[in-house]
């Protein structure tokens, strides 16, 4: 056996990159084993909703589906939109500005799932509890959100998301 | 292989091609096993003869059952209702899922009564937490499946779980779901893994017994075999004797299938899922109570699903927590009353884990948190160092033949067979 200064023998060589191609050709298979878990193309394929917004009077919520999961509409009436920018944002668990999480103070659109344990927060009903703050109430675990979706009180680490959305037309509004 | 003599010449001429005559002649009729076993050292076989009933429903119930969000829960009344005997089936394997676990937890807390995870069992024990925690996630995503409003949306708050895990918990969810909400994928991954675990528990189970019978049962005075006299073979006492236990159990199985099939179920799982509508109150199955309120007691979202995994990951250090040579509580005086109190511990956490996390519960759902991780991260080593045991008897036999000839003896001087 061929020795080197260092004792190590060709062999020794062989073993190691050996293993270390089966390391590497085992990940490469193992990816698309992983991977076939993740969405499809047909399901990524219904990931925009689109959804005319002058159906919903001032005061109103509706509730669309998108990507399998509940968006929440709320046209905000005057007062909640100054409630929700009146807040001292250093008093909020997940600081964000009203402003920064809705494209028309008046039209709210949040993904209407709580970001705890993912339960559907109630309050998109007038005669729904609404919480401390006037927002939305998940009676799972206790989450308290405000007129903006942010969280208030409760164990969700943090508001309701905002979609990503776009105004398609001067009501028409286009989720994902 | 010095085998039995076997008088028929076709058992003879498989037995010198294939030795398995030998091998179940060593394994259930020569197994010495001692002669003190009480009833509590039934429910190991009988959680496997539970696992057999188990799989021949599963089985049944898959050849009529549909995975699809549309036709799932159309098809499980379908089963009910129209199913020649679909109704006794299901009933069975539904409540079989809720006598496992009564059976399994009655086996894990009788080891713990009796020190069954010490040397030289650590392994045995290991293999036993292992098949524990692939039950939990076969009977969850097997409770997933009839679509009701319970599954959906217990699938959606255990899944969400994994969310908590720092950076990727995002991207671990969505994988898990093949989607973004708990959706056909989801249901479809779900029914196939229900169908592959059990069978990962069956391997799982047959390398519990061959560790078992590495060194036999443990028993109720928690001493070695001293010798011949300490044991009877398995069958035909323990065969007898599990059959009976077996009958009893069925008894009971039994009154509950046909009398109060939906006794242990919820009646939100009779309204078909809607991804729109949470019901106002998700419990889990009662065998998930107590990590439920373990998972709820704590106010962060990590450290609840930390600590909620770490229950059961408590476990599998047990036997390095427990560091005293003696095994069963019946010489450990002051072992014996924590027993109970963990055992009301967990009681009490199972009915909190079913009660709305507010006021009082969630006060005792984190004393009873706290006492459950103290019991075994500092009871136990304490009393490891600080508990004086009883003097044990001598041998299994003498406590009957010679019930003064007592005398102290190390316990766990396990003789490691070479």
């Amino acid at each position: 056996m061929a020795e080197t200064h260092d004792g190590a023998t060709r062999r020794d060589f062989i073993h190691v990159a050996s293993a270390t191609m089966g390391v590497v050709g085992g990940a490469c298979v193992a990816w698309p084993f992983i991977h076939q878990m993740n969405p499809a193309a047909d399901t990524l394929a219904l990931a925009s909703t689109e959804f005319d917004t002058a159906g919903v009077a001032e005061g109103m919520a509706v509730t669309v589906l998108w990507r399998g999961k509940p968006v929440f509409v709320r046209h905000r009436t005057a007062a909640e939109i100054e409630e929700a920018g009146a807040v001292d944002l250093e008093s909020l668990p997940d600081p964000q500005a009203d402003a920064d999480r809705a494209e028309r103070p008046e039209m709210l659109v949040l993904v209407g799932v709580c970001t705890h344990l993912g339960c559907v927060p109630l309050g998109q009903k007038a005669t729904d509890p609404r919480g401390e703050w006037g927002g939305w109430f998940c009676p799972c675990h206790g989450s308290h959100y405000d007129t903006s979706g942010r969280i208030r009180k409760g164990p969700a680490p943090e508001n309701l998301e905002v979609p990503p959305y776009t105004y398609i037309s001067d009501t028409v509004i286009r989720i994902g | 292989m010095s085998g039995p003599n076997f008088s028929n010449p076709v058992v003879r001429w498989i037995e010198h091609r294939l030795p398995v005559f030998s091998f179940m002649h060593h394994e259930l009729h020569e197994y010495p096993t001692p002669k003190n076993l009480n009833y509590w050292w039934n429910f190991g076989s009988l959680a496997g003869m539970v696992l057999v009933i188990m799989l021949v429903t599963g089985i049944v119930l898959a050849m009529h059952y549909t995975p699809h969000v549309d036709y799932a829960f159309a098809s499980v009344e379908r089963i009910m209702r129209d199913v020649n005997y679909g109704w006794l089936i299901r009933y069975i394997h539904s409540n079989g899922a809720s006598f496992f676990f009564i059976v399994v937890y009655i086996h894990i807390f009788r080891g713990l009564y009796y020190g069954s995870y010490k040397a030289p069992r650590e392994l045995l024990w290991i293999l036993g937490v292992v098949i524990l925690l692939l039950m939990m996630a076969t009977a969850f995503m097997g409770y997933v499946l009839p679509w009701g409003q319970m599954s959906f949306w217990g699938a959606t708050v255990i899944t969400n779980l994994f969310s908590a895990v720092p950076g990727i918990g995002d991207w671990i969810v969505t994988l898990l779901w093949g989607g973004f909400a708990v959706d056909n994928p989801t249901l479809n991954r779900f029914y196939s893994l229900h169908y592959l675990l059990p069978f990962l528990i069956v391997g799982v189970v047959v390398l519990h017994v061959i560790a078992l019978h590495r060194f036999g049962s443990n028993n109720p005075l928690g001493i070695d075999l001293r010798g011949q006299q300490d044991s009877i073979p398995f069958h035909p006492y323990y065969t007898v004797k599990d059959m009976f236990g077996l009958g009893v159990f069925l008894i009971f199985f039994s009154a509950v299938v046909f009398f109060l099939p939906n006794a242990m179920g919820h009646a939100d799982n009779y309204i078909p899922a809607d991804p729109l509508v949470t019901p106002a109150h998700i419990v889990p199955e009662w065998y998930f109570l107590p990590f439920y309120a373990i998972l709820r007691a704590i106010p962060d979202k990590l450290l609840g699903v930390i600590a909620m995994f770490a229950s059961i990951g408590v476990l599998f250090i047990l036997p390095w927590l427990d560091r005293s040579p003696v095994r069963s509580a019946s010489f450990r005086p002051i072992f014996r009353i924590f027993f109970w109190v963990l055992l009301a511990d967990c009681v009490l956490l199972t009915y909190l884990g079913a009660k709305a996390p507010e006021g009082i519960y969630v006060v005792l759902a984190r004393i009873g948190t706290a006492y459950y991780f103290f019991h075994f991260l500092l009871l136990l080593p304490a009393l490891s160092i600080f508990e004086t045991p009883r003097p044990l008897p001598r041998s299994i036999s003498r406590p009957v033949l010679d019930p003064a000839g007592s005398v102290a003896a190390p316990a766990a001087t396990s003789k490691e067979a070479p």
